[in-house]
Protein backbone atom coordinates (compact mmCIF):
# COMPACT_ATOMS: atom_id res chain seq x y z
CA UNK A 1 0.00 0.00 0.00
CA UNK A 2 1.48 3.19 -1.21
CA UNK A 3 1.55 6.05 1.02
CA UNK A 4 0.37 8.54 -0.92
CA UNK A 5 -1.02 8.06 -4.62
CA UNK A 6 -1.30 10.88 -7.28
CA UNK A 7 -3.93 10.21 -9.91
CA UNK A 8 -3.46 12.77 -12.56
CA UNK A 9 -3.41 15.58 -11.27
CA UNK A 10 -3.78 18.52 -12.92
CA UNK A 11 -3.26 22.32 -10.74
CA UNK A 12 -4.40 25.76 -12.43
CA UNK A 13 -3.85 29.21 -10.95
CA UNK A 14 -6.21 31.23 -12.55
CA UNK A 15 -5.63 30.17 -16.55
CA UNK A 16 -1.99 29.47 -16.14
CA UNK A 17 -1.60 25.60 -15.82
CA UNK A 18 0.91 24.90 -13.18
CA UNK A 19 0.73 20.97 -13.21
CA UNK A 20 -0.92 18.73 -16.14
CA UNK A 21 -1.50 15.27 -15.04
CA UNK A 22 0.98 14.32 -12.61
CA UNK A 23 0.49 10.69 -11.49
CA UNK A 24 2.90 9.59 -9.12
CA UNK A 25 3.24 6.97 -5.79
CA UNK A 26 5.21 7.47 -2.21
CA UNK A 27 5.97 3.56 -0.89
CA UNK A 28 6.79 3.08 2.73
CA UNK A 29 10.70 4.23 3.77
CA UNK A 30 11.86 5.11 0.15
CA UNK A 31 13.62 8.61 -0.29
CA UNK A 32 12.31 10.22 -3.22
CA UNK A 33 13.88 13.52 -4.61
CA UNK A 34 11.95 16.07 -7.55
CA UNK A 35 13.93 18.48 -9.64
CA UNK A 36 12.61 20.92 -12.23
CA UNK A 37 13.52 24.34 -13.14
CA UNK A 38 11.81 27.42 -11.35
CA UNK A 39 8.12 27.38 -11.88
CA UNK A 40 8.16 24.14 -13.01
CA UNK A 41 5.17 23.12 -10.18
CA UNK A 42 7.42 21.61 -7.67
CA UNK A 43 5.80 23.60 -4.60
CA UNK A 44 2.12 23.11 -6.00
CA UNK A 45 3.09 19.34 -6.24
CA UNK A 46 4.06 19.27 -2.52
CA UNK A 47 0.77 21.70 -1.37
CA UNK A 48 -1.70 19.92 -3.10
CA UNK A 49 -0.01 16.49 -1.70
CA UNK A 50 -1.04 17.93 1.70
CA UNK A 51 -4.24 19.54 0.84
CA UNK A 52 -3.35 23.02 0.68
CA UNK A 53 -4.51 23.61 -3.07
CA UNK A 54 -6.94 21.91 -4.57
CA UNK A 55 -6.68 19.78 -7.67
CA UNK A 56 -8.39 21.05 -11.08
CA UNK A 57 -8.61 17.68 -11.75
CA UNK A 58 -7.83 14.89 -10.84
CA UNK A 59 -6.92 13.69 -7.07
CA UNK A 60 -4.39 12.83 -4.34
CA UNK A 61 -5.43 9.94 -2.20
CA UNK A 62 -3.45 9.44 1.45
CA UNK A 63 -2.83 6.07 2.96
CA UNK A 64 -5.03 5.87 5.91
CA UNK A 65 -3.91 7.70 9.34
CA UNK A 66 -1.30 8.76 7.76
CA UNK A 67 0.99 11.40 9.32
CA UNK A 68 2.64 14.36 7.77
CA UNK A 69 5.78 15.83 8.65
CA UNK A 70 6.64 18.91 6.58
CA UNK A 71 9.14 20.94 6.75
CA UNK A 72 8.13 24.32 4.33
CA UNK A 73 10.15 26.52 1.57
CA UNK A 74 10.46 28.95 4.41
CA UNK A 75 8.88 30.00 7.54
CA UNK A 76 8.62 33.53 8.80
CA UNK A 77 8.49 34.18 12.31
CA UNK A 78 6.99 37.64 13.19
CA UNK A 79 9.06 39.63 16.11
CA UNK A 80 5.93 40.27 17.71
CA UNK A 81 5.20 36.18 18.39
CA UNK A 82 7.44 35.13 21.46
CA UNK A 83 7.74 31.35 21.24
CA UNK A 84 10.36 29.25 22.36
CA UNK A 85 11.68 26.30 20.34
CA UNK A 86 10.01 23.37 22.86
CA UNK A 87 6.77 25.32 22.35
CA UNK A 88 7.25 25.26 18.96
CA UNK A 89 7.83 21.49 18.78
CA UNK A 90 4.58 21.23 21.18
CA UNK A 91 1.97 22.97 18.89
CA UNK A 92 -0.52 20.56 18.70
CA UNK A 93 0.24 19.15 22.52
CA UNK A 94 0.67 15.87 23.84
CA UNK A 95 4.56 16.19 23.79
CA UNK A 96 6.39 14.94 26.57
CA UNK A 97 9.76 16.51 27.14
CA UNK A 98 11.65 13.51 26.38
CA UNK A 99 9.64 13.81 22.83
CA UNK A 100 10.94 17.12 22.21
CA UNK A 101 14.84 16.81 23.42
CA UNK A 102 14.73 13.31 21.43
CA UNK A 103 13.54 15.52 17.95
CA UNK A 104 16.05 17.64 18.51
CA UNK A 105 18.44 15.58 18.79
CA UNK A 106 17.25 13.63 16.20
CA UNK A 107 17.72 16.58 14.08
CA UNK A 108 21.28 17.82 14.97
CA UNK A 109 20.42 20.69 17.05
CA UNK A 110 19.80 18.99 21.14
CA UNK A 111 21.27 22.34 22.56
CA UNK A 112 18.34 24.91 21.12
CA UNK A 113 15.23 23.71 23.75
CA UNK A 114 14.68 27.20 25.75
CA UNK A 115 15.80 29.33 22.64
CA UNK A 116 13.56 32.09 21.14
CA UNK A 117 12.41 31.18 17.40
CA UNK A 118 12.92 34.29 15.90
CA UNK A 119 16.44 34.66 17.13
CA UNK A 120 17.83 31.47 15.65
CA UNK A 121 20.48 31.45 12.70
CA UNK A 122 19.40 30.14 9.20
CA UNK A 123 20.74 27.02 9.75
CA UNK A 124 19.54 26.05 12.90
CA UNK A 125 15.93 27.09 12.05
CA UNK A 126 15.89 24.55 9.19
CA UNK A 127 16.49 22.09 11.81
CA UNK A 128 14.13 23.33 13.99
CA UNK A 129 11.39 23.02 11.70
CA UNK A 130 12.82 19.47 11.08
CA UNK A 131 12.42 18.47 14.78
CA UNK A 132 9.00 20.11 14.64
CA UNK A 133 8.08 17.72 11.48
CA UNK A 134 9.61 14.72 13.04
CA UNK A 135 7.91 14.92 16.39
CA UNK A 136 4.42 13.49 15.22
CA UNK A 137 6.83 10.16 14.01
CA UNK A 138 5.31 10.86 10.22
CA UNK A 139 5.49 7.72 8.39
CA UNK A 140 5.95 10.71 5.48
CA UNK A 141 8.39 13.52 5.33
CA UNK A 142 7.86 16.24 3.26
CA UNK A 143 10.83 18.63 2.33
CA UNK A 144 10.38 22.09 0.24
CA UNK A 145 14.03 23.38 -0.63
CA UNK A 146 14.93 22.72 3.09
CA UNK A 147 18.17 23.90 2.84
CA UNK A 148 17.35 27.07 0.97
CA UNK A 149 20.09 29.67 2.68
CA UNK A 150 22.23 26.99 3.99
CA UNK A 151 26.21 26.51 2.54
CA UNK A 152 27.68 23.41 0.96
CA UNK A 153 28.59 22.33 4.19
CA UNK A 154 25.45 22.80 5.99
CA UNK A 155 23.15 21.27 3.39
CA UNK A 156 25.10 18.31 2.61
CA UNK A 157 24.87 17.37 6.49
CA UNK A 158 21.42 18.36 6.80
CA UNK A 159 20.89 16.18 3.71
CA UNK A 160 22.84 13.17 5.57
CA UNK A 161 20.26 14.11 8.86
CA UNK A 162 17.72 13.34 6.64
CA UNK A 163 19.29 9.66 5.77
CA UNK A 164 20.10 9.50 8.88
CA UNK A 165 16.59 9.73 10.17
CA UNK A 166 15.02 7.61 7.66
CA UNK A 167 17.23 5.13 8.01
CA UNK A 168 16.40 4.77 11.97
CA UNK A 169 12.38 5.44 12.03
CA UNK A 170 11.68 3.94 8.29
CA UNK A 171 9.61 7.33 6.99
CA UNK A 172 9.31 7.92 3.28
CA UNK A 173 10.65 11.25 2.48
CA UNK A 174 9.94 13.05 -0.27
CA UNK A 175 12.05 16.44 -1.22
CA UNK A 176 12.71 19.24 -3.53
CA UNK A 177 15.65 20.32 -3.93
CA UNK A 178 17.82 22.39 -6.13
CA UNK A 179 21.38 21.21 -5.02
CA UNK A 180 20.56 17.89 -7.62
CA UNK A 181 24.82 16.43 -6.46
CA UNK A 182 23.49 16.28 -3.14
CA UNK A 183 20.76 14.82 -2.77
CA UNK A 184 20.70 12.68 -6.26
CA UNK A 185 22.92 10.60 -4.47
CA UNK A 186 21.01 10.02 -1.33
CA UNK A 187 17.78 9.02 -3.40
CA UNK A 188 16.39 6.41 -4.34
CA UNK A 189 14.04 7.70 -6.79
CA UNK A 190 14.33 11.11 -8.60
CA UNK A 191 11.52 12.81 -10.34
CA UNK A 192 12.25 15.30 -13.00
CA UNK A 193 9.24 17.85 -13.27
CA UNK A 194 8.56 20.61 -15.69
CA UNK A 195 4.83 21.19 -15.28
CA UNK A 196 4.39 17.17 -15.83
CA UNK A 197 6.48 14.53 -15.55
CA UNK A 198 9.66 14.68 -17.66
CA UNK A 199 11.48 11.50 -16.37
CA UNK A 200 11.84 9.35 -13.45
CA UNK A 201 14.06 6.42 -12.09
CA UNK A 202 16.80 5.94 -9.68
CA UNK A 203 19.87 8.83 -10.03
CA UNK A 204 22.06 7.23 -12.42
CA UNK A 205 18.93 6.86 -15.06
CA UNK A 206 17.55 10.24 -14.78
CA UNK A 207 20.93 11.83 -14.61
CA UNK A 208 21.44 10.28 -18.06
CA UNK A 209 17.75 10.79 -19.57
CA UNK A 210 17.77 13.00 -22.24
CA UNK A 211 14.84 15.19 -21.27
CA UNK A 212 16.37 15.99 -17.78
CA UNK A 213 19.85 16.96 -19.86
CA UNK A 214 17.82 19.35 -22.08
CA UNK A 215 16.88 20.69 -18.35
CA UNK A 216 19.66 20.68 -16.54
CA UNK A 217 22.49 21.53 -19.47
CA UNK A 218 24.26 18.81 -21.50
CA UNK A 219 27.57 18.19 -19.32
CA UNK A 220 28.75 14.67 -19.75
CA UNK A 221 29.70 14.02 -16.63
CA UNK A 222 26.35 13.70 -14.67
CA UNK A 223 26.31 15.10 -11.36
CA UNK A 224 30.00 15.60 -11.30
CA UNK A 225 29.16 18.18 -14.25
CA UNK A 226 25.93 20.00 -12.32
CA UNK A 227 27.99 19.99 -8.93
CA UNK A 228 30.63 22.05 -11.16
CA UNK A 229 27.70 24.33 -13.25
CA UNK A 230 25.92 25.20 -10.16
CA UNK A 231 28.80 26.76 -8.81
CA UNK A 232 30.11 28.85 -11.62
CA UNK A 233 28.02 31.49 -10.99
CA UNK A 234 26.82 33.25 -7.90
CA UNK A 235 29.10 32.96 -5.84
CA UNK A 236 32.35 35.29 -4.54
CA UNK A 237 36.02 34.33 -5.85
CA UNK A 238 37.34 32.86 -2.88
CA UNK A 239 34.40 30.32 -2.65
CA UNK A 240 34.25 29.84 -6.30
CA UNK A 241 38.19 28.45 -5.89
CA UNK A 242 37.77 26.41 -2.84
CA UNK A 243 34.88 24.63 -4.51
CA UNK A 244 36.70 23.87 -7.47
CA UNK A 245 39.38 23.00 -5.59
CA UNK A 246 37.41 20.50 -3.55
CA UNK A 247 35.89 19.14 -7.39
CA UNK A 248 39.34 18.42 -8.73
CA UNK A 249 39.82 16.18 -5.08
CA UNK B 1 -16.51 55.98 47.57
CA UNK B 2 -17.09 53.56 45.04
CA UNK B 3 -20.81 54.19 43.93
CA UNK B 4 -22.34 51.35 42.36
CA UNK B 5 -22.10 52.80 38.74
CA UNK B 6 -18.24 52.66 39.00
CA UNK B 7 -18.12 49.39 39.99
CA UNK B 8 -20.17 48.29 37.25
CA UNK B 9 -17.99 50.22 34.88
CA UNK B 10 -15.29 48.59 36.47
CA UNK B 11 -17.00 45.27 35.87
CA UNK B 12 -17.40 46.11 32.24
CA UNK B 13 -14.05 47.33 31.68
CA UNK B 14 -12.42 44.01 33.33
CA UNK B 15 -14.93 42.04 31.01
CA UNK B 16 -13.90 43.50 27.64
CA UNK B 17 -10.07 43.51 28.60
CA UNK B 18 -10.34 40.21 28.83
CA UNK B 19 -11.97 39.05 25.39
CA UNK B 20 -9.73 41.52 23.70
CA UNK B 21 -6.02 39.83 25.13
CA UNK B 22 -6.10 36.95 23.59
CA UNK B 23 -8.02 38.14 20.43
CA UNK B 24 -5.74 41.35 20.39
CA UNK B 25 -2.93 38.72 20.45
CA UNK B 26 -3.67 37.45 17.48
CA UNK B 27 -4.69 40.73 15.66
CA UNK B 28 -0.47 41.57 15.90
CA UNK B 29 0.33 38.56 15.29
CA UNK B 30 -1.29 37.98 12.49
CA UNK B 31 -0.98 42.30 11.28
CA UNK B 32 -4.46 42.40 11.31
CA UNK B 33 -4.74 45.77 12.88
CA UNK B 34 -6.68 47.48 10.33
CA UNK B 35 -8.79 44.53 9.62
CA UNK B 36 -9.52 44.98 13.11
CA UNK B 37 -10.60 49.16 13.11
CA UNK B 38 -12.36 48.39 9.59
CA UNK B 39 -14.63 45.39 11.88
CA UNK B 40 -15.06 48.25 14.54
CA UNK B 41 -15.71 51.44 12.57
CA UNK B 42 -18.43 49.21 10.84
CA UNK B 43 -20.11 48.79 14.02
CA UNK B 44 -21.37 52.26 13.65
CA UNK B 45 -23.54 51.54 11.05
CA UNK B 46 -24.95 48.17 12.86
CA UNK B 47 -26.11 50.92 15.80
CA UNK B 48 -27.25 52.86 13.10
CA UNK B 49 -29.52 50.10 11.66
CA UNK B 50 -30.13 48.60 14.99
CA UNK B 51 -32.06 51.84 15.94
CA UNK B 52 -33.66 51.65 12.66
CA UNK B 53 -35.26 48.67 13.21
CA UNK B 54 -35.65 48.79 16.91
CA UNK B 55 -33.77 46.00 17.14
CA UNK B 56 -30.90 45.18 19.53
CA UNK B 57 -27.55 47.08 19.52
CA UNK B 58 -25.71 44.00 20.26
CA UNK B 59 -27.45 41.82 17.10
CA UNK B 60 -27.33 45.01 14.66
CA UNK B 61 -23.39 45.42 15.64
CA UNK B 62 -22.27 41.74 15.41
CA UNK B 63 -24.33 41.28 12.06
CA UNK B 64 -22.44 44.75 10.51
CA UNK B 65 -19.18 43.78 12.17
CA UNK B 66 -19.42 40.22 10.55
CA UNK B 67 -20.72 41.24 6.88
CA UNK B 68 -17.58 44.26 7.27
CA UNK B 69 -15.13 41.16 7.86
CA UNK B 70 -16.77 38.88 5.13
CA UNK B 71 -17.13 41.85 2.39
CA UNK B 72 -13.24 42.43 3.14
CA UNK B 73 -11.94 38.81 2.39
CA UNK B 74 -14.06 38.55 -0.68
CA UNK B 75 -12.35 41.67 -2.08
CA UNK B 76 -9.13 41.11 -0.74
CA UNK B 77 -7.08 39.67 -3.36
CA UNK B 78 -8.44 41.24 -6.38
CA UNK B 79 -6.14 43.79 -7.20
CA UNK B 80 -6.40 46.29 -4.49
CA UNK B 81 -3.42 46.58 -1.61
CA UNK B 82 -4.77 45.21 1.74
CA UNK B 83 -4.29 48.86 3.35
CA UNK B 84 -5.79 50.31 0.45
CA UNK B 85 -9.06 48.24 0.88
CA UNK B 86 -9.36 48.36 4.24
CA UNK B 87 -9.41 52.23 4.35
CA UNK B 88 -11.77 52.35 1.44
CA UNK B 89 -14.26 50.12 3.77
CA UNK B 90 -13.76 51.48 7.31
CA UNK B 91 -13.91 54.65 6.70
CA UNK B 92 -17.03 54.52 4.30
CA UNK B 93 -18.52 52.14 7.16
CA UNK B 94 -18.41 55.07 9.63
CA UNK B 95 -19.80 57.88 7.12
CA UNK B 96 -22.40 56.22 5.97
CA UNK B 97 -22.82 55.15 9.49
CA UNK B 98 -22.72 58.73 10.57
CA UNK B 99 -25.43 59.90 8.01
CA UNK B 100 -27.39 56.68 8.43
CA UNK B 101 -27.39 58.07 12.05
CA UNK B 102 -28.93 61.49 11.10
CA UNK B 103 -32.03 59.47 8.67
CA UNK B 104 -33.44 58.58 12.22
CA UNK B 105 -36.41 61.34 13.04
CA UNK B 106 -37.52 60.95 16.30
CA UNK B 107 -34.90 59.56 18.09
CA UNK B 108 -32.55 61.77 19.55
CA UNK B 109 -29.63 59.55 20.52
CA UNK B 110 -25.89 60.77 21.73
CA UNK B 111 -23.25 59.84 18.96
CA UNK B 112 -21.06 60.68 21.31
CA UNK B 113 -21.43 57.73 23.21
CA UNK B 114 -21.48 55.28 20.79
CA UNK B 115 -17.81 56.71 18.93
CA UNK B 116 -16.27 57.11 22.49
CA UNK B 117 -18.16 55.06 24.69
CA UNK B 118 -20.25 55.75 27.98
CA UNK B 119 -18.86 53.19 30.40
CA UNK B 120 -20.47 55.05 32.93
CA UNK B 121 -23.81 54.56 31.81
CA UNK B 122 -23.14 50.92 32.07
CA UNK B 123 -26.76 49.09 32.82
CA UNK B 124 -26.92 45.55 34.42
CA UNK B 125 -28.41 44.20 31.17
CA UNK B 126 -25.42 45.50 29.66
CA UNK B 127 -22.53 44.10 32.08
CA UNK B 128 -24.65 40.93 31.04
CA UNK B 129 -24.06 41.40 27.89
CA UNK B 130 -20.56 42.12 27.66
CA UNK B 131 -19.42 39.25 30.20
CA UNK B 132 -21.65 37.01 28.17
CA UNK B 133 -19.49 37.99 25.14
CA UNK B 134 -15.98 38.06 26.84
CA UNK B 135 -16.70 34.51 27.53
CA UNK B 136 -17.87 33.01 24.83
CA UNK B 137 -14.68 34.69 22.77
CA UNK B 138 -12.07 33.63 25.43
CA UNK B 139 -14.19 30.13 25.22
CA UNK B 140 -13.71 29.98 21.22
CA UNK B 141 -10.46 31.33 20.80
CA UNK B 142 -9.23 29.14 23.85
CA UNK B 143 -10.87 25.74 22.01
CA UNK B 144 -9.08 27.10 18.99
CA UNK B 145 -6.18 28.03 20.37
CA UNK B 146 -3.39 25.82 18.90
CA UNK B 147 -5.25 25.45 15.70
CA UNK B 148 -5.43 29.37 15.52
CA UNK B 149 -1.59 29.67 16.15
CA UNK B 150 -0.70 26.90 14.02
CA UNK B 151 -2.50 28.62 10.99
CA UNK B 152 -0.53 31.95 11.98
CA UNK B 153 2.86 30.59 12.09
CA UNK B 154 2.39 29.34 8.75
CA UNK B 155 -0.65 27.96 6.53
CA UNK B 156 0.63 25.00 5.09
CA UNK B 157 2.29 24.03 8.25
CA UNK B 158 -1.44 23.94 8.99
CA UNK B 159 -2.68 21.90 6.08
CA UNK B 160 0.12 19.46 6.94
CA UNK B 161 -1.26 18.82 9.90
CA UNK B 162 -4.79 18.56 9.43
CA UNK B 163 -6.08 21.85 10.35
CA UNK B 164 -8.00 24.12 7.95
CA UNK B 165 -6.17 27.45 8.19
CA UNK B 166 -9.37 29.11 6.51
CA UNK B 167 -12.13 27.97 9.26
CA UNK B 168 -9.42 29.09 11.94
CA UNK B 169 -9.53 32.20 10.20
CA UNK B 170 -13.53 32.79 10.09
CA UNK B 171 -13.69 31.49 13.87
CA UNK B 172 -11.42 34.44 14.61
CA UNK B 173 -13.42 37.25 12.48
CA UNK B 174 -16.51 35.98 14.66
CA UNK B 175 -14.59 36.45 17.93
CA UNK B 176 -13.25 39.69 16.35
CA UNK B 177 -17.20 41.02 15.51
CA UNK B 178 -18.16 39.72 19.27
CA UNK B 179 -15.50 41.42 20.84
CA UNK B 180 -16.72 44.98 18.92
CA UNK B 181 -20.10 44.84 19.90
CA UNK B 182 -19.56 44.10 23.42
CA UNK B 183 -16.63 46.66 23.54
CA UNK B 184 -18.90 49.51 21.89
CA UNK B 185 -20.88 50.37 24.94
CA UNK B 186 -17.27 50.34 26.94
CA UNK B 187 -14.47 52.09 24.74
CA UNK B 188 -16.45 53.47 21.45
CA UNK B 189 -16.03 52.28 18.08
CA UNK B 190 -13.18 54.54 17.51
CA UNK B 191 -10.85 53.10 20.16
CA UNK B 192 -11.87 49.43 19.82
CA UNK B 193 -8.68 48.38 18.24
CA UNK B 194 -6.67 50.39 20.66
CA UNK B 195 -8.11 47.77 23.40
CA UNK B 196 -7.05 45.26 21.15
CA UNK B 197 -3.41 46.02 19.87
CA UNK B 198 -2.27 48.09 22.76
CA UNK B 199 -2.24 45.23 25.69
CA UNK B 200 -1.25 43.00 23.14
CA UNK B 201 2.02 45.09 21.96
CA UNK B 202 2.54 46.32 25.34
CA UNK B 203 2.72 42.43 26.81
CA UNK B 204 5.47 41.80 23.56
CA UNK B 205 8.45 42.64 25.54
CA UNK B 206 7.28 40.58 29.03
CA UNK B 207 6.52 37.45 27.29
CA UNK B 208 8.57 34.54 26.17
CA UNK B 209 5.76 32.22 24.83
CA UNK B 210 2.25 33.39 23.34
CA UNK B 211 0.16 32.26 26.34
CA UNK B 212 2.31 33.86 28.23
CA UNK B 213 1.49 36.98 25.91
CA UNK B 214 -1.86 35.98 26.03
CA UNK B 215 -2.26 36.15 29.92
CA UNK B 216 0.13 39.53 30.36
CA UNK B 217 -1.83 41.29 27.63
CA UNK B 218 -4.88 40.33 29.95
CA UNK B 219 -3.47 41.56 33.31
CA UNK B 220 -2.42 44.90 31.62
CA UNK B 221 -5.90 45.12 29.66
CA UNK B 222 -7.41 44.83 33.16
CA UNK B 223 -4.84 46.93 35.13
CA UNK B 224 -5.55 49.85 32.76
CA UNK B 225 -9.31 49.77 33.23
CA UNK B 226 -9.42 49.31 36.67
CA UNK B 227 -6.36 52.73 36.63
CA UNK B 228 -8.24 54.43 33.85
CA UNK B 229 -11.11 54.58 35.43
CA UNK B 230 -10.45 55.76 38.55
CA UNK B 231 -8.45 58.64 36.77
CA UNK B 232 -11.21 59.44 34.98
CA UNK B 233 -13.13 59.68 38.37
CA UNK B 234 -10.31 61.65 40.01
CA UNK B 235 -9.84 64.41 37.46
CA UNK B 236 -12.99 64.32 35.19
CA UNK B 237 -12.01 62.72 32.28
CA UNK B 238 -13.56 60.88 29.53
CA UNK B 239 -14.15 57.15 31.05
CA UNK B 240 -12.94 55.03 27.45
CA UNK B 241 -10.22 57.17 26.25
CA UNK B 242 -8.71 57.48 29.87
CA UNK B 243 -8.42 53.57 30.22
CA UNK B 244 -6.60 53.63 26.52
CA UNK B 245 -4.06 56.10 27.59
CA UNK B 246 -3.24 53.99 30.59
CA UNK B 247 -2.86 51.26 27.75
CA UNK B 248 -0.74 53.53 25.65
CA UNK B 249 1.77 54.64 29.33
CA UNK B 250 2.19 51.01 29.94
CA UNK B 251 3.18 50.33 26.13
CA UNK B 252 5.61 53.19 26.68
CA UNK B 253 6.93 51.74 29.81
CA UNK B 254 7.29 48.21 28.87
CA UNK B 255 9.11 49.13 25.36
CA UNK B 256 11.71 51.19 27.55
CA UNK B 257 12.31 48.20 29.56
CA UNK B 258 13.08 45.87 25.88
CA UNK B 259 15.35 48.97 25.00
CA UNK B 260 17.11 48.31 27.76
CA UNK B 261 17.40 44.96 28.17
CA UNK B 262 17.68 43.87 24.83
CA UNK B 263 18.34 40.43 25.08
CA UNK B 264 14.47 39.52 25.50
Amino acid sequence: MSLVQVDELCVTYGATPALSRVSLRIDPGEIVTIVGPNGSGKTSLLRAIIGAIKPFKGQVSHARDLKIGYVPQKLHIDETLPITVSRFLNLQGGVTSTDISDALTQAGVPELEKAQLSQLSGGQFQRVLLARALIAKPDLLLLDEATQGLDQRGSASFYQQIETVRNTTGCAVLMISHELHVVMSASDRVICLNSHICCEGTPAVVASAPEYRALFGSGTGGALALYRHEHDHGHDHADHHHHHTKVVE
Amino acid sequence: MMDDFMIRAALAGIGVAFAAAPLGCFVVWRRMAYFGDATAHAAILGVALSLAFSMSIFVGTVVVALLMALVVSILSGRGYAMDTLLGVLAHSAIAFGLVAVSFLSGVRIDLMAYLFGDILAVSQDDLAVIWGGAVLVVALIGWRWSALLTSTLNEDLAYASGINPKREQLALTFALAITVAVAIKVVGVLLIAAMLIIPAAAARPLSRTPEGMALMAGLIGVVSAIIGLRAAYVFDTPAGPSIVCIAALTFLVTSVFKAVRPQR
